[in-house]
């Protein structure tokens, strides 16, 4: 009898967790409907709705905010993009695109573009066709405003301390390239090491000048700063289907508007530019 | 093989071996500490050490470890190495760490001795008093050697536990298994059940032993009542 | 033996100054401590009331750290739902008088307890990402579950085993001169007496589930469980240290209501049975090596 009792309460803890994941599972509807192999192009127009992948923890490129708005250069891109498809704001759905998945999430259909610090890669393009580039960035460093004596990558030497998030590759390439005896510190995001930078602990953080001049823009202004010596190109892309070319030419156009509307500056300079970083030209992107 | 070559596969599992140890030895310690001040006669320290148990043994031990690194070194600069060092960050990131271990396993550590302390007969505890035994006595010379005896099972599994738990170390950047095994996971994605067999191998190679020689161990030394 | 008075004597006056001298000191220390840390988080500006306005609305418990506290509970319910069942068929395999049922089952258990829960968690996701059509959504969270129930569905065999061995001995003995056989003397006489010896010591490993969860947002799992769906906060307000803070106190809360549970439900059991003599060292959690894994990580 006391068996059963227990039975019972074992079958209730199941019926929760059956309902817990219920709406989990519902809430997360994939959004992308079964159009197929149809261009992003057409498929925008008819449906008036696409999936747009971003970063949600980028400050200045794709921040998702308490209010659950979505605010940051990509998100402006993105938003212009699905605009010049012929969506209205109302129809765009983000969705997070955590940097290992891009790929996957563009063919299974996931999502239908990704604008999210993307840079095109030889290797990537065996995946995926790439609007853009809407952006190129330099890899570069990130220092307290006081900081004096690192001006580039080679002012690293000297036992300096260098930030960088686990298994990315900038904080190697800086090690093996300019300054063999930097010494690395890894944390699991970008917000952790700019605490440590704040903290003293660490003298430099590295990545993406862009993304750098995003975290400095997010702090009291004069603190911290980008060191402007960018020293490689990164191409920011915007992913999408591969082969769907006739989606592809309809975002580098829409592209090409961004940058000749003046909206494409406007947004650069509202949203990174706060941090003193100078908003670079824009990129050449083919017009077809 | 050609794994062993490209990856410090032994390395890093030295480092997992090394953040075992020490932080096995200083878990030991400041868990018998925290036992004796929950036990003790002086009612801060028994307030304390409660409080200290029950906080921590509920924090998990991914947070633990990022406020080592964020909260002790970045904040309150306890870098626990000499700045000027070469060497810094990885031996501050590798003591922080064992730092954490300590503080968290600690409390594994106390509740176990505490229920061992609960199989020693009341008598033994009556009997030393009753010699004029005080306090610090009772418990060092009467109480905790049988109290040990009663607890290396659950003391070993606190250890294998704890050789377990070094993987968190991986997220402030500590270069032990785990870290190296997410590298090699995605780097060697056509390899993936090899990678992940030699890490679990590893990792029983390391437990597993522990387990036999110390539940053999606590056999041997049984108090027999 | 109960610890504390019977450890010293009821204090005397030399005894009783002394207890108000070590007072003293250790409530300094603790002061001194106490004052260290709130100093330097000062001098580093941590206290500054714009890192911490964020956890007071209610927008930030809305769009972040609650649906990530409710993907952390859905994590360990489903763990715990799917792993009980799969704990009590390994522990009653290992137990198996036939040697091919109870040698698998003993290398499952030994196996997956020995494994970090973390490489689980790593080595399933990256499982399910290159040889599964299983979306985005919600392969995280299969990996989560995936590791978690591995390791505590072994952890769960070892305190079913060592359940049903703290039964008495008659207890089997009286049922096999009844003439019943080795499965129906486990399923009907063994289990049930088993299953509400144990309840406490499978509560308890419900904390250590709802802990591991927080594994699940880190390398390369990705799941935006309570820990990792507090990365637009910081992202959002600069605030790791207040954040890491807030949310030690909510699994803190979390934990401390568990155990409280587990404690309950201990009495009860206790009070409303008589418990058969030499059960009791399962209920007291932590005294068995089998109860002792379970608290353990």
């Amino acid at each position: 009898m006391r068996f059963t009792r227990s039975l019972k309460a074992g079958a209730g803890v199941a019926v929760l967790a059956l309902a817990l994941a219920a709406c989990g599972g519902g809430g997360g509807s994939t959004g992308a409907s079964e159009t197929g192999n149809q261009s992003l192009a057409d498929k925008a127009k008819s449906t008036q709705k696409v999936v747009v992948g971003i970063k949600f923890d980028q400050p200045g490129l794709g921040l998702k905010q308490p209010d659950g708005t979505y605010a940051g250069f990509d998100v402006d891109v993105a938003k212009y993009v699905a605009k010049e498809l012929g969506v209205p704001e109302s129809g765009i759905t983000f969705k997070e695109a955590q940097s290992a998945e891009r790929e996957n999430l563009i063919q299974k259909g996931e999502v239908d573009f990704i604008v999210a610090t993307y840079s095109i890669t030889d290797a990537r393009k065996q995946k995926v066709n790439f609007g853009g580039p809407y952006f190129v960035a330099h890899q570069d460093l990130l220092v307290r405003s006081d900081n004096t004596d690192i001006t580039g990558p080679d002012s690293l030497n000297g036992n300096k301390k260098l930030c960088s998030v686990k298994g990315s590759t900038p904080a190697q390439k800086v090690k093996d390239t300019y300054a063999k005896d930097v010494q690395l510190q890894e944390y699991g995001k970008y917000s952790d090491c700019v605490t440590a930078l704040l903290n003293g602990s660490v003298d430099a953080v590295t990545t993406d000048d862009v993304i750098l001049a995003g975290y400095a823009a997010a702090q009291a202004p004069g603190k911290l700063k980008v060191v402007g010596k960018g020293f490689t190109d990164e191409n920011y892309g915007i992913g999408l289907k591969k082969d769907d070319t006739a989606g592809t030419s309809a975002v580098n156009a829409a592209i090409n508007k961004m940058i000749a509307d003046g909206s494409w500056a406007t947004s650069l300079q509202n949203n990174v530019g706060p941090s003193g970083y100078k908003i670079p030209s824009p990129p050449t992107v083919p017009s077809s | 093989m050609d794994l062993f070559s490209k990856y410090d596969i032994f390395g890093a599992f030295w480092v997992t071996i090394q953040l075992t140890l020490l932080s096995a030895v200083g878990a030991l310690i400041w868990g018998t500490v925290l036992v004796a001040m929950r036990v003790g006669p002086v009612p801060v320290m028994r307030w304390f050490a409660t409080a200290y148990i029950n906080i921590v043994r509920n924090t998990p031990l991914t947070i633990i470890i990022l406020f080592a690194s964020l909260g002790l070194s970045s904040t309150l600069g306890i870098t626990l190495v000499d700045p000027d060092s070469t060497t810094s960050i990885a031996d501050s990131s590798f003591r922080l760490a064992v730092l954490g271990f300590i503080a968290y396993t600690a409390t594994f550590v106390a509740e176990a001795i505490r229920s061992g302390i609960n199989t020693v007969p009341v008598g033994q505890a009556e009997a030393a008093r009753a010699l004029g035994m005080g306090f610090t006595r009772v418990l060092g010379t009467i109480v905790l050697p049988q109290a040990f005896r009663a607890v290396i099972a659950p003391l070993a599994s606190v250890l294998i536990a704890l050789t377990k738990n070094t993987t968190v170390a991986a997220i402030i950047g500590v270069a032990e298994a785990a870290l190296l095994m997410s590298e090699m996971v995605e780097n060697e994605s056509d390899r993936l059940l090899l990678v992940f067999v030699l890490f679990a191998l590893g990792f029983v190679i390391l437990t597993l032993p522990t387990g036999l020689l110390l539940g053999r161990l606590a056999k041997k030394v049984e108090v027999r009542r | 033996m109960s610890a504390g008075s019977v450890l010293f004597d009821a204090p005397g006056p030399r005894a009783r100054l002394r207890a108000h001298l070590y007072t003293a000191l250790f409530t300094l220390v603790l002061l001194a401590v106490a004052w260290f840390v709130f100093r330097g988080f000062a001098d580093k500006n941590q206290w500054n009331g714009a890192l911490w306005k964020p956890f007071i609305e209610g927008a930030t418990w809305s769009e972040f750290l609650l649906p990530g506290l409710l993907n952390t509970i859905e994590a360990a319910l489903l763990s715990v739902v799917i792993a009980i069942p799969i704990g009590v068929l390994l522990g009653i395999g290992r137990m198996s008088v036939h040697r091919w049922v109870s040698a698998p089952c003993g290398v499952i258990v030994e196996f997956f307890r020995a494994i970090p829960v973390l490489l689980l968690m790593v080595f399933a996701a990256e499982l399910y990402f290159t040889y599964t059509d299983v979306d985005s959504e919600t392969r995280p969270l299969l990996a989560v579950v995936t590791g978690l129930v591995l390791y505590n569905g072994s952890v769960l065999a070892e305190i079913v085993r060592s359940g049903i061995k703290s039964l008495p001995r008659g207890q089997a003995e009286a049922a096999a001169a009844l003439g019943m056989r080795s499965g129906q003397i486990m399923r009907s006489v063994q289990l049930p007496q088993a299953v509400s010896l144990m309840l406490p010591a499978i509560v308890s490993q419900l904390v250590v589930i709802l802990k591991d969860t927080a594994l699940g947002g880190q390398l390369t799992v990705g799941y935006t469980e309570l820990v990792r769906s507090a990365g637009p906060i910081t992202a959002n307000f600069n605030n790791s240290i207040p954040t890491l803070i807030v949310l030690a106190a909510i699994f803190i809360v979390l934990n401390y209501l568990l155990t409280l549970a587990a404690a309950l439900l201990q009495r009860r059991l206790s009070r409303s049975r008589r418990t058969p003599p030499g059960a009791k060292v399962v209920v007291n959690p932590g005294a068995t090596a089998g109860t002792g894994a379970g608290v353990a990580l």
